[in-house]
């Protein structure tokens, strides 16, 4: 019996290294590839041997690469405060307030958190060549809007419904106005959740690539993923491996590091996003 | 029903303040919607009923349904079908995404699964589990693209180098420029970077099984496979509906990964990549456009499935 | 300080109509208790005289000056709440002062009432704790401390002993007294489900059932004269004894009520009724035994002081003269 039980433990941490390998392995090795150069990165190694900057140097004084980081922070960190400012007011009148038409709406505005981004493509091109902002960082901030909007909407909503009504009703009967309740009773105790929403937008809008990708031009203009997808060695036929590699490990150490922190939280607002809707 | 109007104290009451308020609290959020999703969806529709390039949008002309089936008779009085509706390329993409998204998504719903019991088990070490899947889902779809396509990489790719050691395969495989292997690796990628998120779906609905029905199934000795078969799936079904055809829809237009791991594979382009190439890179914007707008529609069918049965949920939980 | 005045109000969410038309006086200073089952439209009466819901048809006065639509902060009410609704953010001072300082009122004198306030209550040195550091009876002081700053005409209670425990809710009810006797000129209504509350607290009391005003009257006409069967056996502890069948026939009506403590015992037998005895409950000072004398239910008689009836015992009751309640077959009192 107790071999048993024994054996059964065996068996389930094995099934947890196997999970645990499984998702780090894959950027383990990005790291190792990135601390390699020449002919060391064309042997497999499966343990760091070799710990060269060189690859880290050569992205990070490239002439585009940090512009390219600069750029997919201003744009994301745009887009969120955006969508965020925008996504509060309306989330209160969704959870809080009585209309007609108000499921209807919500329906709406979830519906357009699936939108394939491909269908609207075509009619943001025109409107943003239209707006002249085609190859600028504006282009990006107003189509990212498509879908941060909704998602911080959505999962601000469910958030605000948790919070007491009658909370709300001693501040009403303070003499405060839907605009105060908001401002000053409601939006301190939402912080977490806007930390929250605000981090998984942030995610989102850092790793978009589709719009990135068509609505820029110059290098210059690039984000971060499509400078990644696109960047290229000396010759066309030779795909700089060890400075994509150092690149990727610099612009994704940030945002493993904020999921970390942030896990329960983020675990908290995906399922808001997900399983309640 | 009538409020005499006379003698009124001052102004409306709370409630028809209340909703003066949300409709100015909406209206900012519903202009910008409007802006970045109704507007451009109409147009890009708009779009696909014209011979629009896009060096020259805004003179297109009408031309009716001829970017999705045009019939044409020649005069020698043969008839030649022409359009989207009978392009093989676009055919091949659909078959392509339909594929991808149903293989993806069973396998994701497998996997995460297991994780997901995993994760719901007290243990040691439970923690480090959690951020250690969490990292997949954090990691950019390009860099998850690029990562594994280094180590596909058929001369120098770990992956290939671990299965010729363990002696699965015997010679070096071109993953990504196979075109029989193109789609696994896309598959590959695609699972890896999204079990997670299944996984945590999955963990909150397993969540919200009450503790005392596996007590009870255990005093009573129901063996543990039975248990989950008979009683933790049904009770979390509704929660992985949704997580599935969520899953679905995100599948269904997938881009940035095939676009990056397999440039120009016959064998994964999807239905997005190739609206995309034809609107941008080859010139045919209404073309592109109007597959944009079949794509669109076959993801608005799933988008009412989805809100039909998310519906259903909601009217179980509160029963 | 106000007289509330409500005419023929009804409210209704849709098809459903949860007040349907009650006509009520409240009087200027009067303790007014709103009490019914759950359901009853108590609550909704409250939220209605508070403005937080709109009447759907009616008239409401506050000293005869019309408020239908008045919103909340402007009808000089102050209310509260069953969970004291405290905001978690602010320390308990920002608490009580949150209202004064919305309506722009001088710092002074927010300064001064908030002290006022914390000093009658006894919360003096709790100004700088946030609410979760407090208790929940200090929470509930903090509750009614917020709702003293507003200086109301009416002050609105909205069940707010019922997340008290049992000892705490007795003496915040003494004090909820109190607090009535040194503001003597401002106008209370206070809801609740529990008769006890309603009787220990009211000056007079509305009891409400499914939407309509049962009897409106001081604690002591609403014992003494129940205006129907219902107001009869909610108001009471333990309830009032209905007897049907030959019991109420020979007493020419169709039920026939009678308080536990207006039974008593014939120890020569010559009591009305014979039973005998299947449970008994000693409190102390009280004793209330269950008999069986042949009606649908035992008959609970309440006798003070030391009893020894062991269980099973027979003995004769007789009620006291002139102190049973007859009803019709309505359910009406016949007098």
């Amino acid at each position: 019996m107790q071999a048993n039980a024994l054996l059964k433990s065996i068996a389930f941490y094995a099934l947890v290294a196997v999970i645990v390998v499984f998702s780090v392995f894959p950027f383990y090795y990005a790291i190792v590839t990135s601390f390699s150069t020449g002919t060391a990165l064309f042997q497999v190694n499966y343990w760091p041997k070799v710990f060269d900057w060189s690859n880290y140097q050569a992205v990070l004084s490239s002439r585009n690469f940090p512009r390219s980081i600069l750029n997919s922070v201003l744009i994301a960190g745009c887009t969120v405060g955006f969508a965020l400012f925008l996504a509060v007011t309306a989330s209160y009148a969704l959870a809080r307030l009585r209309f007609r038409g108000r499921g209807l709406l919500l329906l709406t505005i979830l519906a357009v958190s699936m939108f394939p981004q491909i269908a609207v493509l075509a009619g943001l091109f025109e409107l943003i060549r239209f707006l002249g902002i085609f190859n600028t960082p504006w282009a990006l901030i107003l189509s990212y809007t498509i879908f941060t909007l909704p998602f911080t909407v959505w999962v601000l909503t469910t958030f605000m419904r948790d919070l007491p009504v009658e909370i709300e009703e001693a501040a009403i009967v303070d003499g405060a106005t839907p605009w105060v309740i908001i401002t000053r009773v409601f939006l301190p105790l939402l912080w977490p959740a806007l930390v929250t929403t605000g981090l998984l937008a942030f995610i989102g809008a850092w790793n978009e690539f589709l719009f990135a990708l068509t609505f820029t031009s110059s290098e210059t203009m690039r984000t971060v993923p499509v400078a990644i997808a696109l960047l290229s060695g000396a010759s066309q036929q030779e795909i700089p491996w060890g400075p994509i590699m150092a690149a990727s490990v610099i612009v994704t150490v940030p945002l493993i590091g904020l999921v970390l922190i942030f896990q329960r939280k983020i675990v908290a607002g995906l399922t808001a996003g997900g399983v309640k809707g | 029903m009538t409020t005499p109007s006379l003698g009124r104290a001052a102004g409306p009451s709370l409630q028809q303040r209340r909703q003066k308020a949300a409709f100015w609290f909406l209206a900012p959020m519903l202009i910008a919607l409007f802006c970045v999703a109704a507007w451009p969806l109409l147009r890009t529709i708009w779009f696909s009923f014209t011979d629009a390039t896009l060096s020259n949008l805004y003179d297109a002309k009408w031309i009716g349904f001829d970017n999705y089936l045009q019939v044409r008779t020649l005069s020698s009085g043969r008839t030649v079908l022409r359009g989207t509706l009978v392009d093989p390329a676009w055919w091949n993409a659909v078959w392509n995404t339909v594929r991808f998204s149903l293989v993806s998504v069973a396998f994701e719903t497998v996997f995460g699964l297991i994780v997901a019991l995993v994760m719901n088990a007290q243990f040691r070490g439970r923690a480090l589990v959690r951020a250690a899947i969490l990292i997949p889902w954090a990691i950019p779809t390009i860099v998850s693209a690029k990562m594994w396509g280094w180590m596909l990489n058929d001369q120098f790719g770990i992956i290939n180098d671990i299965l010729l050691n363990l002696g699965i395969i015997s010679q070096k495989i071109a993953w990504t420029a196979n075109i029989e292997t193109a789609m696994t690796a896309v598959l590959i990628v695609d699972i890896w970077k999204t079990t997670p998120f299944m996984a945590l779906l999955i963990l909150a609905g397993l969540q919200m099984v009450p503790r005392d029905i596996y007590e009870a199934a255990r005093i009573d000795g129901v063996h543990p496979v039975k248990v989950f078969f008979r009683v933790t799936l049904p009770l979390i079904k509704p929660a992985l509906m949704v997580a599935v055809i969520f899953r679905i829809l995100d599948a269904l237009r997938i881009f940035d990964l095939v676009y990056v791991l397999t440039p120009n594979s016959a064998a994964t382009k999807t239905m997005s990549v190739i609206s995309r190439e034809n609107m941008i890179d080859f010139d045919k914007f209404a073309y592109g456009a109007a597959q944009s707008t079949l794509l669109f529609a076959i993801i608005a069918v799933f988008v009412s499935l989805y809100i039909w049965l998310g519906r259903v949920d909601l009217s179980g939980d509160r029963s | 300080m106000a007289k509330i005045e409500l005419k023929n109000v009804t409210k209704s969410y849709g098809a459903v109509n949860v007040i349907k038309g009650i006509d009520l006086e409240i009087r200027k200073g009067e303790f007014m208790v709103f009490v019914g089952p759950s359901g009853c439209g108590k609550s909704t009466l409250l939220r209605l005289v508070s403005g937080l819901e709109d009447i759907t048809s009616g008239d409401m006065l506050f000293d005869g000056e019309r408020v239908n639509s008045l919103v909340p902060s402007d009808r000089g009410i102050a209310m509260v709440f069953q969970s004291y609704a405290l905001y978690p953010h602010m320390k308990v001072y920002d608490n009580m002062a949150f209202g004064m300082k919305l309506a722009k009122a001088d710092k002074a004198e927010t300064d001064r009432r908030v002290r006022d306030a914390a000093r009658l209550l006894q919360i003096d040195h709790l100004l700088d704790r946030l609410p979760k550091q407090l208790s929940g009876g200090q929470r509930q002081r903090v509750a009614i401390g917020r709702a003293i700053v507003r200086d109301p005409r009416v002050f609105l209670f909205d069940e707010p002993l019922s997340n008290l425990d049992a000892a705490l809710r007795v003496q915040t009810r003494l004090e909820i007294a109190r607090l009535h006797h040194s503001m003597d000129d401002t106008t209370m209504i206070y809801v609740t489900h529990d008769q006890v509350e309603a009787m220990t607290l009211a000056d007079r009391i509305a009891v409400l059932r499914d939407g309509r005003l049962e009897q409106v009257g001081t604690p002591a006409e609403l014992y003494e004269n129940p205006n129907s069967i219902f107001v009869a056996g909610f108001i009471g502890s333990p309830k009032m004894n209905f007897l049907t069948g030959d019991f109420a026939r020979d007493k020419g009506c169709a039920t026939l009520g009678a308080r536990p403590e207006h039974i008593e015992l014939s120890p020569d037998g010559s009591g009305e009724w014979q039973g005998e005895v299947v449970h008994a409950e000693d409190l102390g000072s009280d004793n209330f035994l269950f008999v069986d004398i042949g009606a649908d239910e035992p008959v609970v008689v309440r006798q003070p002081g030391k009893l020894a009836i062991p269980y099973g015992s027979r003995i004769s009751l007789q009620p006291q003269a002139g102190q049973l309640h007859r009803f019709d077959d309505q359910g009406r009192p016949i007098r």
